[in-house]
This record gives C-alpha cells, sequence and structure tokens, in this order.
C-alpha cells in the first residue's frame, strides 16, 4: 500500500544473499509465517470473537424485530426465553423510507454530515494556522504548546460539564453576552443554537490533535527546501502554497480522514452536553444509541440497524477517499 | 515592444531584491518584530481560550452552593475546598477511582502488548492475508460505537460479563488495538531491518528479536501507543455508561454525570469531583506528550 511497506518484503535483502534451495525457502517460509501468525494470533482472537462475532450477530439482529421486551432475558431466577422473529429487510425499508422517515433518520443524516464537514474544516484550519505560529522561533513556543493541548489532556467529558456551566441559561458566556447588549440564545434548549455549541465544543476538543499532527508533519519538511524555494524568490504564500502544503499532503490526508472518521462517530460530545434533550441536535450516532438504550422499550433492531448503516457510509466514503488520493498519486500514511 | 517584455522582468527583479536586502539578511527562522507581536497575540488568545473553560471549572468547583455557577462574583467571597471534602469523603469517588484505573490500565497493558506484536507482525514479515488483515484493522477503527453496542451488549450478557471488570476490558481493546496496531507498525516501519538482520545473525530469536532488539527501539512508539490506550479507556462513555450497571463500578466518565440526576444537580460537587478526575489523567499526559508528536506522525511523515 505504501513504499514502507514494499521496503518490508525484504526484495532487497534477498537479492543480496545467495539464493537457498526451494525445499529451504519453503521451509523458512514456513517459519517465518507461523510466527508472524503467532504474533497476531491475540489480536486476530480478540476481533474475532469481539468485533467479527459481534458483526454478524448485529447484522442478524437487524433483520428481526428484536427489542427489550422479547429478547432472551433472566428476571431473578425466572429465564425468558427469546420469542424475536425474523422480518427480512423491513427494519432497513422503515428506515430509509417508512413513514416519518425524514424525522427519524433523513434530518439526522444531514445534520451529521453538516456536522462532520464543519468541524472537520473548522479542525484542520485553525489546527493548521496554530502549527505554521509554533513553528517559528518564538519566545516561550513550549509554554503555548503546552497550553494549547490542554483541551486534548483533560478528558472529554470533563470538559464538556465544564462548557455546559458557560453555557447554561445565565452561565458565564450568556452574562458576557448581556454585558456586551448582544443577544443571549438559549444555547441549551434552541435547536439551531445547540447544533452551534455542539459544534463549538467540539472545535475546541478537536483542535489540539490536529496541530500536534500538522506540527510534526512541519517540522518534517526539509529546510533546505525553503531556502531553495527563498533563493528562486518565492515570497511567503508561494513559500507556503508550494513547498509547506505538498510536504503536508501525508499527514493532512491522514489526519483529514481520522477526523472525519472520529467526528462521525464522536459520542461523548453530544451525549453527554445534551443528553435526552436535544432529539433535534443528536447526530446519527447518538440517535442509534438513544433508540437502542436511552428509551424504554428498547429497540435493538432499529438501533443495530441504524449503526449497519453507519457503517456502510463510513465504508463508502472511504474508499472514495482512497481512489481519490491514488488518483491524486498520494498514499495513505494510516 | 519584444525588448521591453525582456526588460520588464529583470528591471522587477532588480527593484526587487533592493527591499528583500535585509530580509534575506536575516538568519532563517527569524522573524521580523510585527510578525513576532501579531503571532504571539493569535497564540495569547488561542491558548486564553484553551484554558479558560477548564480554569473556569476549577473556579466553580470552590463555591460551596449548587447555584453559585450562575453568580461566578459571589464565590470570590466564600471560596472554600468544602466541595472537595465532601466528595473524599461521602461519595463514591475511590470506589469509581478503582473501577477507572482497573479498567485503564488493564486496557492500556493488554492493548499496547497486543497491538505492538500485531504491529511488528504485520511490518516486518508479508504472510498470506496480510492485505485482508490491514483492512480488517483499518475498517475497525471506523465502527461507530452503534454498530457493535447492541450485539456486544447480548453477547456479553450471555457470557454473565455485564457489569463486570474483564468485560469493559475486553471491549476496549477492541476500540483501542486497530488503531495502536497502525500506529505501531508505521513506528516499526522507521526502524531499519539491518537491526533484525543482526539479531538473527547473532542467534535470538525471532521473538528474542522483537523483544530485545526492537521494543527498546520502539519505547517512543509504545508510549503513544499506551497514551491513546488510557486516555481513550478513561474518557469513553457509552460503553461505560450502558455495561456498567451497579454504582460501584462505574467508571468516572459515568459516575460524573450521577450528579446531576441522583443529586439533584449539585454542580459544586459535580465540577470538585471533575477537577479531581481531571488532575492525574492530565499530569500523565503532560509525561507521556514529549513523545507524542513524533509517534503519532510516525505513519504519516513518509508517504
Amino acid at each position: 500500500m505504501t513504499v514502507a511497506i514494499d521496503r518490508a518484503t525484504g526484495k532487497t535483502r534477498g537479492d543480496r544473499a545467495p539464493r537457498p534451495g526451494p525445499l529451504q525457502r519453503l521451509k523458512h517460509g514456513y517459519q517465518k509465517h507461523w510466527y508472524a501468525y503467532a504474533m497476531i494470533a491475540p489480536v486476530v482472537v480478540v476481533l474475532g470473537v469481539l468485533v467479527i462475532y459481534p458483526l454478524v450477530y448485529g447484522v442478524y439482529l437487524t433483520l428481526t424485530d428484536a427489542n427489550s421486551l422479547n429478547t432472551a432475558r433472566t428476571i431473578g431466577v425466572n429465564h425468558i426465553d427469546a420469542t424475536y422473529k425474523f422480518i427480512g429487510l423491513d427494519n432497513y425499508a422503515d428506515i430509509l423510507w417508512g413513514p416519518t422517515a425524514y424525522e427519524r433518520f433523513w434530518s439526522h443524516f444531514v445534520w451529521t454530515i453538516v456536522w462532520t464537514a464543519v468541524c472537520v474544516t473548522l479542525h484542520y484550519v485553525i489546527g493548521l494556522g496554530l502549527a505554521l505560529l509554533l513553528n517559528q522561533k518564538l519566545r516561550g513556543r513550549t509554554l503555548y504548546r503546552l497550553v494549547l493541548i490542554l483541551p486534548w489532556a483533560v478528558p472529554t467529558f470533563v470538559t464538556v460539564f465544564g462548557w455546559r456551566f458557560m453555557l447554561a441559561d445565565g452561565g458565564i458566556i450568556n452574562s458576557a453576552l448581556d454585558a456586551l447588549h448582544l443577544p443571549s440564545p438559549l444555547w441549551l434548549e434552541d435547536t439551531f443554537w445547540q447544533r452551534f455549541a455542539a459544534i463549538m465544543v467540539n472545535t475546541w476538543c478537536g483542535v489540539p490533535f490536529m496541530m500536534l499532527s500538522l506540527l510534526g508533519g512541519l517540522q518534517s519538511i526539509d529546510t533546505s527546501l525553503y531556502e531553495a524555494a527563498e533563493m528562486d524568490g518565492a515570497n511567503a504564500w508561494q513559500r507556503f502554497r508550494y513547498v509547506t502544503l505538498p510536504g503536508l499532503r501525508s499527514v493532512s490526508s491522514t489526519v483529514v480522514l481520522l477526523g472525519i472518521i472520529w467526528t462521525f462517530n464522536q459520542f461523548a460530545i453530544i451525549f453527554l452536553l445534551f443528553g435526552d434533550t436535544a432529539p433535534d441536535a443528536q447526530i446519527l450516532v447518538t440517535w442509534a444509541y438513544y433508540l437502542g438504550f436511552g428509551q424504554q422499550p428498547r429497540d435493538f433492531a432499529q438501533s443495530a440497524a441504524y449503526g449497519i448503516l453507519l457503517l456502510a457510509i463510513l465504508v463508502v466514503f472511504t474508499s472514495f477517499y482512497r481512489r481519490w488520493l491514488n488518483r491524486n498519486e498520494q498514499q495513505l500514511a494510516i | 515592444m519584444s525588448t521591453t517584455t525582456v526588460d520588464t522582468p529583470g528591471a522587477v527583479a532588480g527593484q526587487d531584491s533592493v527591499p528583500a536586502q535585509p530580509r534575506t539578511a536575516r538568519p532563517r527562522g527569524e522573524t521580523g518584530r510585527a510578525t513576532r507581536l501579531a503571532s504571539h497575540g493569535i497564540l495569547i488568545v488561542a491558548s486564553l481560550v484553551a484554558l479558560f473553560p477548564v480554569a473556569w471549572l476549577v473556579f466553580l468547583s470552590l463555591g460551596p452552593d449548587k447555584d453559585d455557577y450562575l453568580h461566578p462574583g459571589r464565590i470570590w467571597g466564600k471560596m472554600t475546598l468544602d466541595n472537595y471534602t465532601f466528595v473524599l469523603e461521602h461519595t463514591k469517588f475511590f470506589d469509581w477511582l478503582l473501577t477507572t484505573m482497573i479498567v485503564t490500565l488493564g486496557t492500556t497493558a493488554i492493548g499496547v502488548i497486543i497491538s505492538a506484536t500485531t504491529g511488528y507482525a504485520v511490518s516486518r514479515m508479508r504472510f498470506p492475508g496480510y492485505k485482508k488483515f490491514m483492512w480488517v484493522l483499518l475498517i475497525t477503527q471506523m465502527f461507530p460505537v452503534a454498530v457493535l453496542m447492541v450485539p456486544m451488549y447480548q453477547i456479553l450478557s450471555d457470557l454473565q460479563l455485564i457489569d463486570t471488570y474483564p468485560g469493559l476490558v475486553l471491549v476496549y481493546c477492541t476500540t483501542v488495538v486497530p488503531y495502536c496496531a497502525w500506529l505501531m507498525k508505521g513506528y516499526f516501519d522507521t526502524i531499519p531491518f539491518e537491526i533484525d538482520e543482526a539479531g538473527r545473525v547473532d542467534g535470538l530469536t525471532p521473538f528474542g528479536t522483537f523483544a530485545r532488539l526492537i521494543l527498546p527501539l520502539a519505547k517512543p512508539g509504545l508510549a503513544v501507543a499506551a497514551f491513546y490506550s488510557f486516555l481513550t479507556a478513561f474518557g469513553e462513555v457509552a460503553f461505560a455508561s450502558t455495561f456498567m450497571l451497579s454504582d460501584t463500578k462505574y467508571t468516572f466518565a459515568v459516575g460524573l454525570q450521577t450528579f446531576v440526576s441522583e443529586h439533584d444537580a449539585q454542580r459544586n460537587l459535580m465540577a470538585a469531583t471533575a477537577v479531581l478526575i481531571a488532575i492525574p489523567v492530565s499530569a500523565f499526559f503532560y509525561f507521556v506528550q514529549k513523545n507524542l508528536v513524533t509517534g503519532l506522525t510516525a505513519g504519516g511523515t513518509k508517504g
């Protein structure tokens, strides 16, 4: 997939050493492979038992009408057997074009796309800006860096509660806006402002990761390239456009993909910021969680179907992203 | 006509070189005074934005009444550490601490070991099924919690692992291992092959090479994997909220939510608990952050 992996095939090594006989090679290969399999055995077991099997089981659940009232459960000493039945693709049909499909799926879908696009754009632009500033020779650069990664250092579930206090009606943000004679929106109640607040908090939480990754990328760009560009008379913008951005390309394509996946799947911020109070500000992930665990009776089948749909969206997106990168002759570094 | 068109670039270049003289005379990396001031200005504003919500939380935790967050001005007059003593003495803080430590450290230890061996295998060996395996790892990374939540809940309850530490550790490993394996693979790729060969020539077994030569060299990468596992397990909300049922087995992420419903929105206690939680994990973060940039972009800086 990448140059580095190709290097790992050890072709050059094989060419250098005298070739062993076919039997020996087979034996050698077996030894090598046995060793590799032994090394990945634990992860295969863990992923197989806790990812592949649940995935298959989850797909099966989406084809049934399972909810918390008809699945197998134990109440006290009584064991009640599962009574849910197979209903084919009805769950998917119901989600995608059943009655009120717009309120239940498509509105959340559109909001999820907007949320992901806006958040990742803000993460990247702000992160790149701060990384460029931190990449200069500045007094107190280390201190700035330490302070700026604080939103990442403190766990999200802690900072989200800090934001909740700040955004609450009568909290510090609205008091400050009042003092400046600006309108003070109901951050945690009005749908538009809920969405605005969610994006704001997520941007605050996500910038440090981008900043650090891009800073690492900036520091790995060869300074002689800048010297050469300067010799050729490139101004600051041209140096940025033709040296910095191409130099960051592989880091960027990686962190943008990671950022998109993480933001798309961002659960904690919306879940903790609003709880059950904001049905319209739920992205698909939190909405699926609400269906499966936040209501009574718990609708396991629909929740699982949402999960499968989410995964399908991500897989399709990622394969297109990779194809697009390949067409531009870039490689994904992860 | 033709002479003018030829002359103009030369003339422009000539004019440009005069003001450009002091700029090129400056050593590389040094910037002008105005640029420097602007950079400092932006960085200071950004730092304040980064700092304020956390500082505000700390400040609120010092106010004794649960509605003090509405009147922050009054806190100055009655600052107290009562919230902290109350949280430490009268809540389940230490139960939550124990749970969180068991779960996060278990996840970190198991996750790092598994992902290091996996990363090494996929970095050095070419075995049948290699590409498919890498794809599975990549796809697993982007599983939304919603995909596995329901089936895992069913499976764990069949195995009677709901509301137990091993259950949560196993679930966390599945979210942590794929990313860490990619990370470690990227790091192992940067360690020269010749070191493995030297180890093999000197008579070490493959596992010996891995454990004695490669692992010590990969310490920064391991640190990042450990850091990532620790923070992920520590900050995870969805699985912990669903799979841990008894309130003595809550992780911090779940326990902190109980202040709003259970204790009638005792925001002062919540703030104090949040600060107590944030201190050790932030300390851990700053302890490992030196390896951070190198490790996280090890896979990214070489295309």
